[in-house]
């Protein structure tokens, strides 16, 4: 039992990461990655809401019907997420205004959602919240690194602390305005993919057509 | 009504909910693979969004701002914290009720569009275009018109997409960019075309 609840929670980290292979919760990875902490809030806040929600649900699984799960499941997400908005709007207001309407997003982020219906209706409460956390790390792995690539590269620095002397302030660094700007996070993202993809071949996905090779006359 | 005119622009070009924001990408990319599906799913993001939004609005102004509750004899009551949730309940809601209205009066209209419908409950498209409504604290007439609009520049982006792709799977790509990869980097190009809009002033 120890060593599948240990790959519950490694799993989702690269083999079967949500982002990069399920393509789920793509849209607050990309919003919120500018900035590293903006990042390291998301990635926290994800994770307890997919970890607790997934926790409840599967406590209440033998009691929903069918019928209206996708409702309960809305409820009982919902209902965390105003917690964590709450809690951010209190202890740190400044990221809780950077992260604007993201936080409320986490409610449809898929893969919150995703986990509760693939994994928690159908699992005891215990395994449940391990693979809630599991797949919330993984999805904060991608935005970290997202989130190290665009500001290091963007501006020059970690965390806000300054790492490569930019050139307005009278160091050698040019900073790439590019990674700032929304799109970049696309371009990560995707060689990200590619980079995963050539470690792990098995993720390629099937060519819609071949492309023949015409023998030489 | 010029104000009016230059919010639509901007909710369509500049402030593009797929492109600029990114919301609704899980659909964005998971269902833009043939044009005729990803206009199928435009157009009823386009119709939920214009009902929600504006529904969301008269939630917020009636019930749930502070003193909104006057009229019921509290006014000392500010319930905006319950806003999220409320929010979700109306977009739920609202879409099985479209459903059940598209099944009962328009069926041709529901074989097209019926399969999208569930998806969208989960779209973050409709859900953020509520928040940002929230957040900017539109008026009524601002609301329907914020909704109407984003729903089109979405429906706009993710037929432009299906486009590209379609054109795309004849193309010779490298084995680990083949699918999301490059439908990704596709993205990022439409976007950046996209922000060429942001010079312009109304």
């Amino acid at each position: 039992m120890a060593q599948t609840r240990r790959s519950q929670l490694v799993d989702p980290l690269i083999d079967n990461n949500p982002i990069t292979l399920q393509v789920l919760g793509i849209c607050s990875a990309l919003a919120v990655t500018s900035s590293l902490k903006v990042a390291l809030v998301m990635a926290i806040a994800v994770t307890l809401v997919t970890a607790f929600s997934s926790m409840f649900i599967s406590m209440l699984r033998n009691h929903i019907p069918g019928s209206i799960r996708i409702i309960v499941q809305m409820v009982i997400i919902a209902s965390l997420v105003i917690l964590v908005d709450q809690v951010l709007k209190a202890y740190a207001f400044e990221i809780s205004k950077t992260l604007s309407v993201f936080v409320g997003l986490i409610i449809t982020n898929c893969i919150v959602m995703g986990r509760a219906e693939a994994f928690a209706m159908k699992n005891p409460p215990i395994d449940s919240f391990i693979d809630g956390v599991g797949n919330g790390l993984g999805y904060g792995l991608i935005l970290m690194t997202v989130g190290v690539i665009r500001e290091l590269f963007g501006s020059g620095s970690l965390f806000g602390i300054t790492i490569m002397e930019t050139v307005n302030n009278g160091g050698w660094y040019v900073p790439n305005g590019l990674l700032l700007l929304p799109p970049s996070a696309f371009f990560v993202i995707g060689l990200l993919i590619w980079a995963i993809r050539a470690w792990k071949p098995g993720q390629v996905e099937e060519r819609q057509y071949k492309i023949q090779t015409v023998e030489a006359h | 009504m010029e104000g009016l005119i230059s919010l639509a622009v901007k909710a369509v070009f500049v402030e593009n909910l797929a492109l600029s924001f990114f919301l609704g990408m899980c659909t964005f990319i998971a269902v833009s693979k043939k044009i005729s599906t990803a206009i199928g799913l435009g157009v009823s993001v386009m119709i939920v969004q214009a009902i929600t939004v504006p529904a969301n609005n008269l939630i917020l102004t009636q019930l749930l701002a502070p003193g909104a509750l006057a009229w019921a004899g509290f006014p000392d009551i500010d319930l905006t914290f319950l806003g999220l949730i409320s929010y979700i309940g109306v977009i739920a809601a609202l879409v099985q009720i479209l459903e059940m209205v598209l099944d009962k009066y328009f069926p041709p209209l529901y074989n097209a569009l019926g399969v999208f419908l569930p998806l969208i409950t989960v779209n973050c498209a409709i859900l953020g275009g509520s928040l940002f409504m929230v957040e900017r604290g539109y008026n009524f007439s601002e609301s329907v018109t914020y909704g109407v609009s984003s729903g089109f520049g979405w429906a706009l982006a993710i037929t432009a997409m299906a486009g590209v792709r379609e054109k795309l799977k004849y193309s010779d790509i490298p084995d680990g960019l083949q699918g999301l990869g490059i439908t990704f980097i596709t993205a990022g190009l439409m976007a950046l075309a996209f922000m060429s809009f942001s010079g312009v002033k109304l």
